[in-house]
């Protein structure tokens, strides 16, 4: 194994991919990868009080009355694609190139952007038709599933925006690589729960 | 929204304004004592910025003894209006409030804490570590769980305790049939406490897996690190349910959603599932590290290895399963059927089995031990019949159709007394006497150890023992006040008698630690008790860095094996020069980003949403720094290394 230097004065082993360079590097996505399961457990019991309450709809809409199939459809496109878009970024870093890494990062937060405004603008429309979270049961569970999953990615949108300024300003590094690795675990897992909420949620409501 | 809550933001009532009194006096002597003996850039240097793990254990331990201390009071207060019938001493409304408080308390800030202090003192000491694998979200840790507390117990002069028992079950607890900000503060400082402890379990789970010292394999680990282990992964997949189930009821609360109303289609039992499935394994998680603690003291007492370490293991695997699978126990009264209730009848039944094993090992290791009976081991003595009391009365309640006699009764009261006293505060106990001089560098005095030790195991059986009695005769709990006559008189003074025992058990530990900081035995050898694993290789107290040469493991019991096992020659290799040793830089975030918590969820009790707001964004704006920061760590030099080892005689 190949020791360096980085600017950090931590040693850095070059056998590894840049993210696992350092001790702390891969201590750091071990325990984000922990903090994942935990947020499984997290969503799953959200799921589990959805699929209790979803046809709890006490007078108040129902799931097959409001969803609209456009609009959840292209929630969903916007979010995958966001997630490829930001493994091509995470592939350009493994390959030491800056600035495609950087583009596809912004594309990445574009697209995010895009989803969380598209679920704003469906929240406010359902809101806007009397299908507040204080309507029914199954409302009060379909805003606070779908909430939770778009807060999470309104929080990966900034941390995103935050490590795209220390890309600019340090380039790929040992740390700034593990810190874009990390955010990207987390992007990708969003997506994956979004996949169950495409599913369980919308899919299931629109044909039940 | 502001005026309604803002006339009862002051509670009142006579022992609220005593409470009043004291917490002013209290602040302003510390304030007093720290300005006067010029301590608050002390104070700030080395506690409150700290980030080093035995400092944080430390910061822990002491605030779950103040937090003994307050719910003892509660305790102290609801056996005083037990003790003789038709009492008034308190009302109705504040006995609901001392009971939900005192076991809120007692379970979260007490037993919690005192056990992730003590992780946070041996742990890393124990597996031959310099720090936990993130010290900066260790200080996050702690901080978030000290200001959780802080605003759980600020109800009590502001705005007015929670009142719905300490498992806040819906819908009594929800909007409709409990308003005000009582149990907004259960719901905001529980789930502020359990941030950290969330960050704690995947702090020492990375910690174990990948920082042990070189040499050292999973099974040669020191059983109360394994403990921690298996603790870790339950908080990591028991806390977030927790979490969610707070959440949801604080929607229902704070912005009228209906997932546990009675009305518009909501379902009052999924919080109750939710919380015992967080609840069960919660017990298991206060009581595991003190099976650790166990298994600890009796090896070193006894001069033997642990009995049946790899049983040790595989039981405690077993019982981290199982604890995710009887929840349902908690309430077979719901009449979830002959079929559901079989099922968690059986599988709680099952976690009998590997508890039974761990309690045959510690009595095997004893076997034929040379014992010392110091105080901690006395400690680990009682813990064993208590638990065993606490675990049978349990296979009982977890009968079902018997249950439904017992439940909520006191036998229930006293069963889950033996388990958390027995086993957790007793396990607590004999950690503190045990790694007492390792924290510290001087041992606790075992002449009041004994004084501790037999005062409050004797008034332990005096107040808990005649409460299975009493449950059989059909005293339930959460009852504020009875009538003569029904036979419960006698019993219910005796176990008052017990309880004042009690606090006159723990007033002899709170004078053993002062007598002992003037004139207790000082550890200069860093090995106490001749013990057994790395953390008596070291100093006491450990030098920041904990081991000025990470050590090389061959084998279990590693310590003993440097002194007098098979491998003590490959232990005396020539110690090498020392290198610098990186460290992670001291930072005040943790503190302020957790004050920031407290202040918005203190703003979000009262619905005061610009202050939740503003809160939150400083939250935001701290962790950004954060991120921004990447000057986080220094080195020690080897002067530096030198010059402590030096003094501690190590050179």
């Amino acid at each position: 194994m190949a020791y360096q230097l980085d600017a950090h004065h931590a040693p850095v082993d070059s056998s590894v991919p840049l993210e696992y360079a350092t001790e702390d590097g891969s201590l750091k996505i071990l325990g984000f990868w922990i903090f994942l399961a935990a947020d499984v457990v997290l969503f799953s019991c959200l799921f589990a009080t959805y699929i209790v309450l979803q046809h709890n709809t006490y007078g108040g809409p129902t799931a097959q009355q409001l969803f609209d199939v456009p609009g959840f459809v292209t929630e969903t496109l916007l979010l995958l694609t966001s997630s490829f878009t930001c493994g091509l970024a995470i592939f350009e870093m493994h390959r030491n190139r800056l600035q495609p890494m950087i583009g596809w990062w912004i594309v990445t937060i574009l697209l995010g952007m895009g989803f969380v405004g598209m679920e704003i603008s469906e929240f406010a429309k359902y809101v806007g038709e009397g299908a507040n979270i204080t309507r029914s049961a199954f409302l009060s569970a379909f805003f606070i599933l779908v909430g939770t999953h778009g807060t999470h990615v309104t929080i990966g949108i900034f941390w995103m925006l935050g490590l795209l300024v220390q890309l600019l300003r340090y380039g790929i590094t040992a740390i700034t690589a593990r810190k874009a690795f990390v955010a990207s675990l987390y992007w990708h897992f969003l997506d994956a729960v979004w996949i169950f909420i495409f599913t369980v949620v919308y899919l299931t409501g629109k044909v039940s | 929204m502001l005026p309604h809550y803002f006339n009862h933001l002051f509670v009142t009532g006579t022992d609220i304004y005593i409470a009043d009194v004291l917490i002013i006096l209290t602040s302003l002597g510390i304030v007093g004592v720290l300005t006067y003996f010029k301590k608050w850039k002390w104070l700030w240097r080395e506690w409150l910025t700290t980030v080093d793990h035995k400092k944080i254990g430390i910061m822990y331990i002491i605030a779950a003894t103040a937090m003994f201390f307050r719910g003892g009071m509660d305790g102290l207060m609801m056996r005083t209006q037990l003790a003789v019938p038709n009492n008034h001493f308190l009302g109705a409304e504040h006995y609901d409030q001392v009971f939900t408080t005192h076991g809120t308390i007692m379970i979260l800030f007490m037993a919690m804490p005192y056990l992730i202090g003590l992780i946070n003192v041996a742990m890393p000491l124990q597996i031959g570590a310099r720090d936990v694998a993130f010290p900066y979200l260790n200080a996050i840790s702690f901080w978030t769980f000290f200001f959780g507390a802080m605003l759980f117990n600020l109800s009590f002069v502001i705005g007015g305790s929670p009142d719905a028992g300490w498992t806040s079950y819906a819908p009594l607890a929800g909007p409709t049939f409990d308003p005000g900000p009582g149990e907004n503060y259960y719901l905001f400082g529980l789930n502020l406490a359990g941030i950290g402890t969330l960050a704690s379990g995947i702090n020492f789970l990375v910690t174990i897996i990948k920082m042990r010292a070189p040499g050292m394999k999973l099974m040669d680990m020191p059983m109360f690190t394994w403990s921690t282990l298996i603790t870790s992964i339950l908080i990591i997949f028991a806390f977030p349910v927790l979490t969610v189930a707070l959440s949801l009821l604080t929607f229902d609360r704070l912005f009228g959603s209906h997932i546990f109303s009675m009305t518009h289609g909501g379902m009052p039992m999924m919080w109750v599932n939710l919380f015992w499935i967080w609840g069960h394994p919660e017990v298991y998680i206060v009581i595991l590290p003190a099976f650790g603690i166990l298994s600890e003291v009796i090896s070193t007492f006894s001069g033997k290895k642990l009995f049946g370490y790899s049983a040790m293991v595989g039981s405690m695997v077993a019982i981290a399963f199982l604890s995710f699978t009887v929840w349902v126990h908690h309430f077979f009264t719901m009449g979830a059927g002959p079929a559901v209730n079989s099922f968690f009848g059986v599988s709680t039944m099952l976690i009998a089995i590997p508890t039974g094993v761990k309690v045959f090992n510690w009595i095997f290791t004893m076997y034929r031990g040379k014992i010392r009976f110091t105080t901690a081991m006395l400690w680990a003595l009682a813990f064993i019949p208590t638990f065993v009391v606490g675990g049978m009365t349990g296979v009982m309640l977890a009968v079902a159709p018997a249950d439904y006699q017992y439940h909520n009764s006191y036998f229930l009261i006293a069963h889950f007394h033996y388990t958390l006293i027995g086993g957790t505060v007793f396990g607590v106990f004999a950690g503190l006497y045990y790694w007492w001089p390792k924290m510290f560098g001087f041992k606790l005095n075992e002449r009041l150890g004994r004084w501790n030790f037999w005062t409050f195991i004797i008034s332990f059986n005096v107040t808990f023992l005649p409460m299975f009695l009493l449950g059989l005769m059909g005293m339930t709990r959460r009852m504020y006040t009875y009538p003569p006559g029904l036979g419960w008189s006698h019993l219910n003074m005796i176990e008052t008698v017990g309880a004042f025992g009690q606090a006159i058990g723990m007033m002899f530990l709170a004078v053993n630690i002062v007598w002992s900081i003037k004139y207790g035995e000082r550890d200069v050898t860093g090995d106490a008790w001749d013990g057994r694993a790395l953390e008596w290789s070291t100093t006491s107290p450990a030098p920041e860095y904990n081991f000025a040469h990470v050590p090389v493991v061959y084998g279990r019991d590693a310590f003993w094996d440097m002194k007098y096992g098979k491998n003590r020659e490959k232990y005396q290799v020539k110690a090498k020069p020392y290198r610098p040793i990186h460290m992670p830089n001291n930072s005040g975030r943790p503190f302020l980003m957790s004050l920031a918590f407290f202040i918005s969820f203190w703003g979000f009790v009262f619905k005061w949403y610009l202050v939740g707001g503003l809160g939150l964004a400083a939250v935001f704006v701290f962790m950004y720094l954060r991120s921004f920061e990447y000057d986080t760590d220094h080195y020690i030099s080897v002067e530096e290394i030198e010059h402590t080892e030096a003094a501690a005689g190590r050179l």
